[in-house]
């Protein structure tokens, strides 16, 4: 493998056009004769429907049609759940794409406009009349699952969409000998909901021709090869008529693997209508209507001895699902939370009871990081408020209770198998290099001008690079995890590959290109990545749970080492050479020993493609593909440190230093890693400091627009060091592990804890996230007993 | 986010934007459109007719005779960089180089902004710390009013159907005077949860005048005072500073501004840490 390509941080070829605003994304797709969609969505969080009243806004000036529930039912089968989590009584509560007759979230779909321009259809939802009879809400999971809350599904009691638990251990033993002879530590950790919040919100173009029964749907999505399937069984076009393209995708966080009722919706019209329609979210509705993130509701307990060695975790976790299921949602609180729970240390006994619970909140899905976040969180608080109950030093907890060193497998209590890491080997790099023990003296000092210092560290390991097909059918995936590829060389040598995965800003394109430059010696210049388009594409599973280089780069990496193998033995034929006597390096085929006369992959590459004198049952061409099914999931893992001052007088806290040591395995580009884990820290402290979706008590969405909602911002953030270790996963073709959501994953836990270290002096031992001001100054004044 | 249908007129004058005015009843005014815009799109206001004013050149500019005449299309970032704000009314420049972001002070206006009047806006509070005069353009010709007047409640202000805002006075600034603006700015919308502005002439080491004014919490900016006159005639020591600030909740009132992010309660009982901060701020550019 060449080592020049592989591993430098060139910049990434996606940007220029993505800045200069020259990429086309779906609401930039215009076609003869289109019109557009607005969707007419309840104000109320929770009614029955009286009545709909459509006949002014079918006359409006430009109106085509107006189309309630009755139009759509039989028509359009319910938004699907695709997660069948086993083992955990789901019920699942069908969820329409034009409520019928009760909403249940403000943002459910009543009605859709479609006009000659997209004014003509906002003004004519301005005249559809509908009657309301306002039913009782919840919005706080834990809340809706007692026995007297409003119940939003007829046929499921409690609201309880599922009872996931994971254990291993014998967990109560080790809470009794905690209690007899060590420490048992309990905390109420409240995950807040919170907004995605993708560059480019949720678009649909849907173009039917009647003629021939195809359909093709520009949409905004992580995996258009999902939409393509859901789609079809939803709106009843066969799946080799349906053609999905996802163009430029502007992000998604998570909120772009959902199939959405508005994407089948706009479907449904294009169809009625025999028009291109197009339906493009405004900010608001994005806001209200598009999945949001987290929202559990955590009893946590930790035994531990008195020496701080960890013994047992038990946890309780109510997980406010919203008013229906999304796509991949069950999944979420449960598999990519409970299993890892036990984080990187040696954990004798854990058990958590997961209940999934039905809110009158738009539905919850995954959010960078998804499930892992939440997960983390929960343990390494824990082990910081056992660091000050037995005044231990929070990173000496840390090394007391981690894995030691292994590189090829460790089995933990939750029963996942982690492929390779270095837990104390990374904390004791980051401790290093921060200055902790100066940082630990700055702190003893004390506060300087009301302003309190305080340090925190978090050591997260998460899963990703989903994962073995096998393991998706076991845990109700409804759906493979392998990734494919097809590599094609042109006469000329210059590469195109077609790969199933969907990239949407993560820069694969420059990351690929890398992976087949490296592979057979071919400048990356000269490899176009084709991708997100179901036409031209292989299947892929999508963009999500950082997988996509972690499987679509191995099925990528496999492909073009199919091609470098028939390569070689065609060079061995052109150069009258056994193929034994054969070597390869930087691009060039050359018998052993005269690397002078070689045959380099561009001349194989004419020969193959004119095939003018393949070796006897070579068939003609250079291409190549294969399906990756990974062995096992990737397990990246490190150590973070956050530095925070606090204003005591108005509760401000100033995030002042960041550094996060990260090990991802080899690096295939580290300045996009870099670019990675900025961005997934900053969503993370975002969590921490400022963002949160507010419901109020009619389960009105009050922070509803970028006004109120705080998203992160340059400015209130400081410079974000990113180190690293390398740690190859063994059971990777490239040894490569997810990036993406690693900084998320880390980052909130390391900010609260930072938080919570400044004010220990002052006795503050818990507070809420989001750390608004006030919250933290209402803190410190109860802690002083105002 | 598609306003509903409204019909554009540009007027190329006062005169002919008053005209507007009075021909098309409940017209709105757009100079900046970062107030207007939003509400438009939101569908939270539906004017018949949009009067754009923006390309009024009579409303522009900065011009200093006896203290500072401002356009009303000054924008905040001219605000911002101008020397003669900076000379005559720093608070100013500094309250400005705080609204928004860089698109929001490259296109929103000094007029827009006090004739909208939300309570959470920066400029208003430091117009009424420096004692600024508006002066209005309507049929019945030209008028002035005191800043004190013109804010009549959230988003209410002195201005008539058919008047249009024209331009701001600011009295030129004095020896020894120094003025400053210190901000609490909600972490999503950067509007003001609490805005001090201060402006302190020091003779002979102790204050002779002083003028606070406070906004973000209440409806219209208030004037301090209580604050005020514990300082006037005082060496201003941080203790001085301190006790001055805490005699804000004197001046509150009763009506006082809270939301899901930062209750009514908590603005109070921080308001006196940045009454303190705009206070020493403006000591130190008087001294």
């Amino acid at each position: 493998m060449s080592t020049r390509i592989f591993g430098s941080g060139i910049r990434r070829r996606e940007d220029p056009r993505l800045i200069t605003g020259s990429a086309t994304y779906t609401d930039d797709i215009t076609l003869p004769g289109m019109v557009y969609a607005a969707m007419l969505r309840s104000p109320h969080a929770h009614a029955k429907i009286k009545s709909i009243n459509t006949s002014k806004a079918t006359n409006a000036p430009g109106v085509l049609a107006i189309y309630t529930g009755a139009d759509t039912e039989g028509q359009l089968q319910p938004t699907p759940c695709a997660w069948l989590l086993p083992d955990s009584d789901l019920k699942i509560a069908s969820y329409p794409c034009i409520a019928k007759d009760v909403v249940r979230y403000t943002g459910d779909i009543v009605a859709v406009a479609v006009a000659d321009t997209p004014y003509q259809a906002y003004d004519a939802l301005d005249l559809i009349d509908v009657d309301y009879e306002p039913l009782p809400t919840v919005i706080d999971p834990e809340s809706a699952a007692k026995p007297e809350a409003p119940q939003l599904h007829e046929e499921i009691d409690g609201n309880q969409a599922f009872h996931w638990v994971v254990s291993g251990g014998d967990v109560d033993a080790a809470f009794a000998e905690a209690e007899a002879n060590g420490v048992v530590l309990k905390e109420r950790i409240l995950q807040q909901r919170l907004i995605p919040n993708a560059m480019e919100t949720r678009s649909a173009v849907a173009q039917y021709n009647r003629a021939s029964g195809e359909l093709t749907l520009w949409n905004t999505t992580q995996n258009p090869h999902i939409v393509r399937f859901l789609c079809s069984v939803v709106t009843g076009v066969p799946e080799d008529k349906l053609r999905v393209i996802a163009p430029e995708v502007g992000g998604g966080f998570g909120s772009k693997i959902a199939v959405y009722p508005a994407d089948f919706v706009t479907v449904f019209c294009a169809k009625s209508l025999g028009r291109p329609v197009k339906w493009t979210e405004t900010r608001s509705e994005n806001y209200q209507a598009t999945t949001h993130g987290r929202d559990h509701v955590q009893d946590v307990e930790l035994a531990a001895t008195k020496d701080g060695k960890i013994t047992g975790l038990r946890c309780t976790v109510y997980a406010g699902m919203g008013a229906y299921l999304s796509t991949a949602a069950p999944g979420i609180p449960t598999i990519l939370h409970g299993l890892m729970l036990s984080g990187c240390y040696t954990v004798p006994a854990v058990k958590e009871d997961v209940y999934g619970i039905y809110t009158n909140g738009v539905p919850v899905e995954a959010y960078r990081g998804a499930g892992r976040p939440e997960a983390t969180f929960m343990l390494e608080r824990l082990i910081d408020v056992l660091a000050a109950k037995l005044d231990l030093d929070p990173a000496d907890v840390r090394q007391r209770n981690f894995i030691p060193k292994f590189d090829d497998g460790h089995d933990v209590i939750t029963g996942l198998t982690y492929d390779s890491g270095d837990y104390p080997g990374g904390l004791t790099k980051l401790l290093e290099h921060t200055g902790y023990k100066a940082l630990r003296a700055k702190q003893e000092e004390g506060p300087q001008n009301g302003k309190y210092l305080g340090i925190g560290i978090s050591s997260y390991v998460e899963i990703c690079g989903l994962g073995p097909s096998q393991v998706a059918g076991a845990i109700g995936f409804q759906g493979g995890l392998w990734e494919s590829a097809i590599v094609r060389v042109h006469p000329t040598g210059k590469v195109h590959v077609f790969i199933g995965a969907s990239p949407h800003g993560q820069g694969e394109e420059t990351t690929f290109a890398q992976i087949v430059a490296s592979e057979i010696g071919v400048d990356a210049n000269d490899v176009k990545i084709f991708h997100g388009d179901t036409d031209n594409t292989p299947m892929g599973w999508g963009t999500y749970g950082s997988r996509t280089t972690a499987v679509g780069g191995a099925a990528l990496a496999m492909a073009v080492r199919k091609i470098r193998d028939k390569a070689k033995v065609l060079a061995a034929h052109l150069l009258e050479a056994s193929v034994e006597d054969m070597d390869y390096e930087d691009g060039k085929f050359f018998v052993k020993g005269s690397p002078d006369k070689a045959k380099t992959i561009q001349d194989v590459a004419l020969m193959a493609n004119v095939a003018w004198d393949l070796p006897e049952g070579m068939e003609a061409g250079l291409e190549a593909s294969t399906f990756y099914d990974p062995p096992n999931f990737v397990f990246p893992y490190g150590s973070h440190l956050a530095v925070v001052e606090v204003d005591v007088d108005t509760g401000h806290v100033e995030l002042t230093k960041y550094t996060a040591l990260d090990d991802c395995g080899p690096q295939i580009n580290p300045t996009i890693v870099e670019g990675q884990v900025h961005g997934g820290v900053v969503q993370g402290v975002g969590q921490a400091l400022w963002e949160e979706a507010v419901y109020d008590e009619n389960a009105q969405l009050t922070t509803g627009s970028m006004l109120d909602y705080a998203l992160p911002r340059a400015d209130r953030l400081p410079p974000i060091e990113v180190i690293s270790t390398v740690t190859p996963s063994p059971h990777h073709p490239l040894g490569v592990k997810g990036i993406g959501e690693a900084g998320t994953i880390a980052s909130t836990v390391t900010v609260y804890n930072a938080v919570l270290d400044a004010l220990r002096p002052l006795g503050v031992t818990s507070i809420d996230m989001p750390f608004t001001p006030e919250r933290v100054w209402r803190a410190i004044e109860d802690a002083k007993g105002n | 986010m598609f306003a509903p249908d409204f019909d554009y007129f540009r007027a190329g004058s006062v005169a002919e934007a008053g005209e507007l005015l009075a021909k098309y009843p409940g017209a709105k005014l757009l100079a900046g459109g970062h107030s207007l815009i939003p509400l438009l799109k939101l569908r939270l206001a539906a004017p018949a007719a949009v009067i754009d004013i923006g390309r009024i050149t009579e409303l522009r500019g900065i011009t200093t005779n006896d203290g500072l005449t401002i356009g009303a299309l000054t924008t905040h970032a001219e605000l911002a960089e101008s020397g003669e704000v900076k000379q005559h009314a720093e608070a100013l420049a500094e309250a400005a180089s705080q609204v928004g972001d860089p698109a929001v002070r490259n296109r929103g206006t000094i007029g827009g902004n006090i004739a909208h009047a939300d309570p959470a806006s920066d400029l208003p509070t430091v117009l009424a710390a420096l004692g600024a005069t508006v002066n209005i353009v309507g049929s019945d010709g030209e008028r002035s009013t005191d800043v004190a007047d013109f804010f009549q409640g959230i988003m209410m202000t002195a201005l008539g159907n058919n008047e249009v805002l024209t331009s701001i006075q600011l009295p030129a600034a004095t020896a020894g005077q120094g003025t400053a603006y210190a901000k609490f700015a909600h972490p999503a919308s950067r509007y003001a949860v609490i805005g001090v502005a201060a402006s302190v002439t020091l003779s002979g080491g102790t204050c002779s005048a002083a003028s606070v004014a406070v906004g973000g919490l209440v409806p219209v900016p208030v004037r301090c005072g209580s604050v005020e006159q514990a300082v006037t005639g005082q060496v201003l020591s941080p203790e001085t500073i301190a006790r001055a600030a805490d005699a804000i909740s004197d001046d509150l009132g009763d009506d006082l501004l809270g939301d899901v992010f930062a209750s009514a309660d908590y603005r109070k009982a921080v308001a006196p840490v940045y009454i303190r901060r705009a206070l020493t701020m403006a000591a130190e550019r008087a001294g």
